[in-house]
């Protein structure tokens, strides 16, 4: 398990990044936290010609920071960091609770969240969190740089928009407002596996109505939110609910693998759902 | 006295050098050998067209690319049975690098070696190989059905070996039987996953034409016999050593595998040293499996649910080759009675060949899959009289008052399967005592009322452990009082290190601190067998026992000339040899190896005292080594015992399915443990927790999935699930201490012990959760998904 032989390249900026990208294109890698890319390389299931590790650009932010009503996270931002912020915890609560999911801790303290929010794996925890808090990256290449809606970033598993000189130097998500409440639930085969299925909940409460959505993970798709129709207060937990999300999960189409049926997924879609959205509503109310 | 070490929880010597990375594995040996790569078959079944090395050959580093047309002599051979057997017809091998045709994808065709690794590989993917696919069986069943395709081409049928053997009249028994039941049950296939996969160093020196190989084998003996067999060398110039092992779990005991013969052969070819250090993909496909059988049972029961007969016919699927012969089979079918009294018992296997990777004992060794019959049976049996399974169990245990027992068929040695000693009815109510049987039946009806799936599941079984022929152990007391010990067996982290330090120190009275333990190393003990089958206590103990033994006669007798005393007034303690009752009046016993030892030449204080020694002698005109004596102290002793042991193990479990996401949840864990007089009893809970975490393993996570082309669909440890800490429930842990009338220290083996009965308590549990039969495992919570939510005909 040895990778294919590449050119390593070592930049120092943003801007020298942007210049090998410029240079390299579609022959280029970017190299972060290489949790995902590093076994894809050594088990040859994908061969670069050069890799670029962001790993020495001077400067970077360590740690999430608040920029007016965003958090902002920069290409360096760990995951184990993010988890283990205060901030993150108290402004962006979804994150914190995606990230307790992600892996293990030795993975986590490489691994970086705009890898992989970039990265796109459908069953991976980050997209569906950042698809739900309508969070948005920032491409940049030699030509600028341009800001990316997260609905907008991926086309597909492991696919993305960003053109081949582009590269995602930031990750920028919502504060959480007053009347919001979130909860994520996943099911996996052991902890810190790829979920078999996932679902973050976003709950809004206003003048006693309250207004839900749902990103699922591990279902097939990647980026999609699914609006549940508002209901009053007191019914959250009613048969509407029950309803919404089945209308939600009927237009999942996770697959067949060795761990679970599309059926069964589908089960735990609509069991996860209803725990995660109830939460969520506990939470926004509060 | 000094304590007695033996069933002391004395602390692992090993762990401060394991546990912070100050271990010495192969793969840390020689980092600027030359190292191999190998190229293996994408097809589970094909003919090989044409092979083109060019593409490898034009890689910068490579320094040898090498296919079947290569070898020479031994070499070109099929590599060797390992264990025959009468009813072994159509025994398969395979060849170091394939000829011709590749029974299973994974199968080594060629080798490349080069500068480093990543060259070689490179160079692999380089090799152009066309194949001609030919038709593939995986599928058990189908395999023996007719008109399957063949997993050998030019074979008849898939079938290696038909056995038979029968205790009483099993078919008279059926036809008069009150109930007679018949069910199928099938454990699946897995692989054992030790942490170190497979490595191999050769260095061959041909100015001195001997060639020193350090492997991560279970056997050095009988890989250094076989190497000096192919290189047509003397044994003293083959020499193996197995350095630190992680894990082996009897994946490791296979021998040979290709490429322990090809790393030597090819640091000869090239006048090297060779390295080759398997990754993990490769061991998912090139390293040995176990555990896949399907068995068809008849049982013939009273109305009181006493077990009058039992007919046992099962599938064993040994892959695609069987180069350990009929072992795995062979245990399941003695082992399947397990703790219970058949008077009527007949077994038929059919061992048979699929394009999978070859079979080979794992951990356990065909026992788990024959406890999940039995236990399950046992079950079904409760089940379909209305009987308590508990009370089923106690009905048909073999009693205390009937030991020796014959099960009355033959065991893995060849001799009878005769247990040696046991309490099985008193360990199986010390278990039922442990789990607090009452409250926990009132906790199961209790979440039943309240709608939640929980259960109990029973697993109860008898391990043969501990079987010949022999191994050796010798020891030597060094001039600054230390003792140096080795045995030929090789460690893969079970402790030896500890446990013969023991058994050495209570012998010799000289602490643990200063004694040494060398294990699988032919440069210091040629012969041996090796670590497997549960027998390195008992068997490798022994040797330990008579070598310390033999020292210690040897010691005392140089003692009483020194200190001019009787043998009898001797004491040894504290690393000397004291005159009972005079306790100034002592000699320490490295000073004895001195004195054992006239020199004519002083290199130091203690050598000075030696020399000395020989010029006393002389001035009296004696000889200074003495008729009959020799320098140094030192014995090397053989033990070799007649029969195995047989220990045993009851567990109980309270599972719960989650109705939400239909995952299994261990509430509660209980063990009951016995391999006779317990050595280090922190070791022995290690190894059967780990056991049991192996189990759980087997239970619930890990499955090699083929496709119908035999493709592992797994190949990795994102999707082979092995269980981590946080699926491992807390445990409830008890010994019990039946000792052995078979050998001196009245010890048995547990290092499988753990594993062996885990899938059927899991089952068993899950079965009485659920109130449907589950008759194979793993099981999944995609399957109980599947049992819960039926979907509608």
């Amino acid at each position: 398990m040895k990778p294919a032989p590449f050119a390593y390249h070592r930049p120092g900026s943003r801007e020298e990044v942007d210049q090998l990208l410029a240079q390299l294109g579609s022959e280029a890698k970017i190299l972060a936290g290489g949790q995902s890319l590093i076994p894809i390389l050594n088990m040859r299931l994908a061969s670069f010609g050069h890799l670029i590790d962001l790993n020495h650009l001077a400067g970077e932010p360590a740690e999430p920071a608040v920029a007016g009503d965003e958090l902002v996270l920069g290409p360096l931002v760990r995951q184990a960091a993010a988890l283990e912020s205060a901030l993150v915890a108290e402004v962006i609560p979804l994150l914190s609770q995606a990230l307790r999911h992600v892996a293990h801790p030795a993975i986590r303290s490489r691994g970086t969240v705009v890898g992989s929010v970039v990265h796109g794996d459908p069953a991976a925890e980050l997209p569906a969190a950042v698809a739900l808090l309508a969070g948005s990256v920032r491409a940049r290449s030699r030509r600028g740089t341009r800001p990316i809606l997260a609905a907008e970033l991926w086309t597909g598993a492991l696919e993305n928009t960003l053109a081949e000189d582009e590269w995602v130097d930031e990750l920028r998500l919502p504060v959480r407002k007053a009347d919001e409440g979130f909860a994520f639930e996943e099911f996996a085969r052991r902890s810190g596996d790829y979920a078999i299925c996932g679902v973050a909940a976003r709950v809004r409460a206003a003048d006693g109505e309250l207004k839900a959505a749902v990103a699922y993970l591990g279902m097939g798709g990647l980026g999609h939110v699914h609006a549940l129709p508002p209901v009053a207060a007191e019914e959250i937990d009613g048969p509407g609910l029950h309803s919404a999300l089945t209308e939600a999960v009927a237009e999942l189409d996770p697959g067949d693998d060795l761990h679970a049926s599309a059926r069964y997924r589908r089960w735990l879609a609509l069991e996860l759902g209803l725990s995660c959205v109830s939460r969520a509503a506990e939470r926004a109310l509060k | 006295m000094t304590t007695k070490l033996f069933g002391e929880r004395v602390e692992r010597r090993e762990d401060g050098r394991l546990l912070t990375g100050a271990g010495r594995f192969t793969d840390d040996l020689a980092h600027d050998a030359a190292q191999a790569a190998f190229v293996r078959s994408d097809f589970a079944h094909a003919r090989i067209c044409d092979i083109d090395v060019s593409g490898a050959l034009d890689v910068a580093g490579v320094l040898g690319v090498y296919t079947y047309d290569d070898l020479q002599g031994g070499f070109a051979e099929r590599l060797p049975l390992l264990i025959p057997h009468r009813d072994l017809k159509s025994p398969r091998t395979q060849y170091a690098l394939a000829r011709n045709e590749v029974c299973y994808a994974g199968e080594v065709v060629a080798m490349v070696v080069a500068r480093d690794r990543y060259i070689a590989e490179d160079a692999a993917q380089a090799i152009r190989i066309e194949y001609e696919p030919l038709p593939v069986v995986v599928d058990l069943e189908q395999a023996v059905a007719v008109g399957s395709p063949l997993t050998h081409s030019d074979a008849a049928d898939n079938v290696a070996a038909h056995v038979s053997e029968m205790k009483g009249d099993v078919d008279g028994v059926l036809g008069s039987a009150p109930h007679v039941f018949k069910w199928r049950f099938r454990p699946e296939r897995s692989a054992s996953m030790p942490m170190e996969g497979r490595a191999v160093f050769a260095r061959y020196d041909s100015g001195q034409d001997t060639i020193e190989v350090y492997d991560s084998t279970q056997a050095p003996t009988g890989i250094r016999a076989g190497l000096a067999e192919l290189f047509e060398l003397d044994w003293d110039r083959v020499h193996v050593i197995a350095p630190d092992v992680g894990g082996g779990f009897g994946v490791k005991v296979m021998q040979f595998y290709p490429e322990e013969v090809l790393v030597p052969w090819a640091s000869r070819q090239l006048g090297m040293p060779v390295k080759w250090t398997e990754d993990r993909r490769e061991h998912f496909i090139g390293s040995n499996q176990e555990r896949g059988q399907i068995h068809d049972v008849r049982v013939g029961v009273d109305a009181e649910g006493r077990i009058l007969t039992l007919d046992v016919r099962f599938l064993h699927d040994t892959g695609a080759y069987c180069p350990y012969g009929l072992i795995v089979p062979i245990i399941t079918a003695a082992q399947l009675p397990g703790p219970y009294r058949l008077a009527n018992y007949r077994y038929s296997f059919w061992s048979v060949f699929t394009n999978t990777v070859p079979v080979s004992p794992y951990r356990g060794a065909g026992r788990p899959q024959a406890v999940f019959v039995m236990e399950r049976v046992i079950e079904r049996v409760a089940h379909e009289l209305g009987l308590d399974s508990l009370e089923v169990r106690r009905r048909n245990f073999i009693q205390p008052d009937q030991f020796p027992y014959d099960v009355g068929v033959s065991w893995q040695d060849g001799g009878p399967t005769v247990y040696d000693s046991g309490d099985y009815p008193g360990g199986f109510q010390l278990l039922l005592d442990s789990l607090g049987l009452d409250g926990a039946r009132q906790q199961q009806a209790e979440a039943r009322a309240e709608g939640r799936l929980v259960g109990l599941g029973v697993g109860c079984y008898v391990e043969g452990t501990g079987i010949g022929p022999y191994e050796g152990a010798t020891i030597a007391i060094l001039p600054d009082g230390t003792v140096s010990a080795a045995t030929g067996l090789s460690t893969q982290g079970q402790g030896h290190e500890t446990i013969f330090a023991q058994i050495v120190a209570d012998e010799l009275g000289v602490p643990l601190e200063r004694i040494s333990v060398t294990t699988g190393d032919t440069r210091r003990i040629g012969f041996g067998v090796g670590t497997f089958a549960s027998r390195s206590a008992v068997v490798a103990g022994h040797a330990m026992l008579r070598a310390a033994r033999s020292l210690r006669e040897q010691t005392a007798k140089l003692a009483s000339t020194t200190l001019e005393v009787a043998v009898e007034d001797l004491v040894f303690e504290a690393g000397a040899v004291h005159v009972r009752g005079v306790p100034e009046k002592s000699v320490p016993l490295g000073r004895l190896t001195l004195v054992s030892n006239p020199l004519r030449y002083a290199y130091g204080r203690d050598a000075r005292f030696a020399a000395e020694l020989a010029q006393r002698a002389y001035a009296k005109a004696d000889r200074p080594l003495p008729e009959g004596s020799r320098p140094g102290l030192s014995a090397l002793e053989y033990y070799s015992p007649a029969a195995g042991v047989f220990g045993f193990g009851m567990h109980a479990a309270l599972v719960e399915v989650d109705r939400r996401t239909c995952n299994l949840k261990i509430l509660r864990y209980v063990i009951v443990h016995d391999c006779g007089r317990i050595i280090n009893p922190l070791i022995v809970d290690g190894q059967v927790l780990g056991g049991l975490a192996q189990g759980i393993g087997g239970a619930f996570y890990e499955r090699i999935h083929y496709s119908p082309e035999g493709q592992i669909q797994n190949a990795s440890f994102m999707d082979f699930l092995i269980p981590y800490a946080t699926e491992i429930p807390p445990v409830e842990l008890h010994h019990l201490e039946t000792p052995s009338p078979r050998n001196e220290l009245g010890v048995k083996g547990v290092g499988e012990a753990g594993t062996i009965p885990v899938p059927a308590v899991i089952a068993n549990g899950l079965s009485d959760a659920l109130g449907v039969p589950i008759d194979h495992v793993p099981l999944s919570p995609e399957e109980l998904f599947q049992i819960l939510h039926r979907e509608p005909a």
